[in-house]
């Protein structure tokens, strides 16, 4: 479904990413892991057009991404909100439809439709007047998971959605991952999570710059893989599970 | 510069003869009534277009590009042709300048705007040195109230309507691209044409407002009102209408304050702006201090 084939960015003269290369399929649930500075940001953002790549290709069903950008939802990190910005709940879900509706005309019925339904889903209907800065953190998420809804894409890309939500919030998302997965959409999940917290993926893409392990989790967290990717004083707490216990130092 | 009745009698004269002739006074003048047709315009459409730029924290940048007109009117005096087409070109070229120091290097965005408004000014300073032109520096500094003409006003007319009509059309999209640039780009938005689009609004909103409170104001008008609107409405469309009303209300009421009080008009503006937004930061019924207060002790 989702190819990368080779894919390399360079970022201010810098080698972020080098020749990665993926095949992710409809109905997967993905986690992508790796140190600070990795470049699991860098790959989200290669994924949706954002940064220039130097060398590489990536395609959706074979054809170029970049050609079927409405496919792809995209979650945003939370620091690249100002949430102090202007703006009720229902008008950031709105946006899902921008692009569908084109340049010259208003939000139809259909469009509000579609946006009042993927509120209802993230419960958050009832917030829709309110202010985005008024909100909880788990509210502010459920506001942009409902934007994702909205835009009826295939491929969804989070990039670190359980930072700073409450358990409320984390169960809607996991039941929205669940959901996806069972629709036959493709979830990719840029994530800081560790240990048990990894066994709900059904693959984890472990990077720092370059692909280290493209595995089920069992088989990508082992000793080796972690020391490879964060280092070797990355040290096993408990050795009675690998995914419980590991700490990078 | 003034509007200017000259003698404290003559002030305070028709004042005494009721609210009305107050009002209606100054109107007897063909200059007042072109000068408030105009600061009712820049009123309207500053607020509209500096409302995207507080909301992208960049304020600023409307300063930047009221110091940086300076060297396309120095040129475009000495090539002799309109100095609000080399205003704008000039005013353009520093939002350009910006954008590629920014992409280039980990320069902080205000360290960008900074460097290239002083040099963009020291440029336009050297220019009008170098051609030797006949540049109405002060009235480009402070505006030119009196000297404001029907085509002028019709100048302001178009421009304010275009202004208009680009953001009514194109509401969602610059709301998305304000909102979170990095979706709106990967939702495949152009936002470098939406960029660009909102930096030559500011510009020609720039341009426009120099003949009322000059390039130094110009920002006071770009942003007070807007900010005035921000702590009053949780919207950017009402903020927008509703910095657009206090624009005009600030505008207005400047220019009776110029007339009475003999006050440069852009002074004048400037003090009535920040008067009301005095009064929101006061009053606000979400955001006032008082009203905080009150509701604070009520819980």
């Amino acid at each position: 479904m989702l190819q990368v084939r080779s894919l390399s960015v360079r970022y201010r003269g810098r080698s972020v990413l080098e020749d990665v290369s993926l095949n992710l399929m409809p109905g997967e649930l993905v986690g992508l892991i790796g140190p600070n500075g990795a470049g699991k940001s860098t790959l989200i953002k290669a994924l949706l057009g954002l940064v220039p790549i130097e060398s590489g290709r990536i395609s959706l069903r074979g054809q170029p991404l970049h050609r079927l950008r409405q496919h792809v939802a995209y979650v945003p990190q939370r620091s690249q909100i100002d949430w102090d910005y202007p703006i009720v709940v229902q008008r950031v879900v709105m946006m899902a439809l921008t692009r569908r509706l084109g340049w010259w005309r208003s939000p139809d019925a259909a469009a509000h439709q579609a946006a009042r339904s993927a509120m209802e889903q993230m419960q958050i209907w009832d917030l829709r007047d309110r202010p985005i800065g008024s909100l909880s953190g788990g509210q502010q998420q459920r506001v942009f998971l409902a934007r994702a809804i909205a835009q009826a894409a295939d491929v969804f890309l989070f990039d670190e959605p359980f930072t700073g939500i409450d358990k409320q919030t984390e169960l809607v998302l996991l039941n929205l991952f669940a959901e996806l997965r069972s629709r036959g959409h493709l979830v990719l999940v840029c994530s800081h999570e560790w240990g048990s917290a990894l066994e709900r993926y059904d693959r984890l893409l472990l990077l720092n710059r370059s692909l280290l392990a493209d595995d089920r989790p069992q088989a990508v967290m082992t000793l080796e893989n972690i020391r490879r990717a964060y280092g070797e004083n990355t040290q096993l707490i408990d050795r009675r599970s690998s995914l419980e216990s590991i700490i990078a130092c | 510069m003034g509007l200017g009745v000259k003698t404290i009698e003559a002030r305070w004269g028709v004042f005494e003869d009721g609210w009305l002739d107050w009002l209606l006074t100054p109107l007897q003048y063909e200059f007042v009534r072109h000068a408030i047709a105009i600061g009712a315009i820049i009123g309207m459409i500053c607020p509209m277009v500096g409302s995207y730029l507080i909301v992208l924290r960049m304020s600023l940048l409307g300063d930047v590009i009221a110091h940086a007109v300076m060297p396309g009117l120095a040129i475009a005096n000495a090539l002799r042709i309109d100095l609000s087409i080399g205003a704008f070109c000039s005013g353009m070229c520093s939002t350009f300048v910006i954008a590629w120091i920014r992409q280039q290097s980990r320069v902080r965005v205000d360290a960008a705007m900074t460097l290239t408004f002083s040099t963009f000014f020291g440029l336009g300073i050297a220019l009008i040195s170098l051609l030797k032109t006949q540049l109405d520096l002060e009235g480009f500094l402070f505006g030119d109230i009196l000297n404001v003409t029907g085509d002028d006003l019709l100048h302001a007319v178009v421009v304010g309507g275009a202004i208009a009509i680009a953001i009514k059309l194109h509401y969602k999209e610059l709301l998305f691209y304000t909102f979170d640039p990095l979706g709106a780009e990967a939702a495949g938005l152009p936002v470098q044409l939406l960029h660009y689009g909102l930096m030559a609004g500011v510009t020609l909103a720039i341009i426009t407002s120099m003949k009322v409170v000059g390039v130094i104001l110009a920002i006071a008008m770009l942003v007070g009102p807007a900010v005035t609107a921000s702590l009053l409405v949780k919207e950017l469309h009402t903020m927008m209408l509703v910095g657009a009303g206090l624009g005009v209300l600030s505008a207005i009421g400047g220019m009776y304050f110029s007339f009475y009080w003999n006050l440069p008009s852009g002074a004048a503006i400037a003090l009535v702006i920040f008067s009301l937004f005095l009064l929101a930061l006061l009053f606000s019924p979400s955001q006032g201090i008082l009203t905080r207060r009150r509701l604070g002790h009520r819980e």
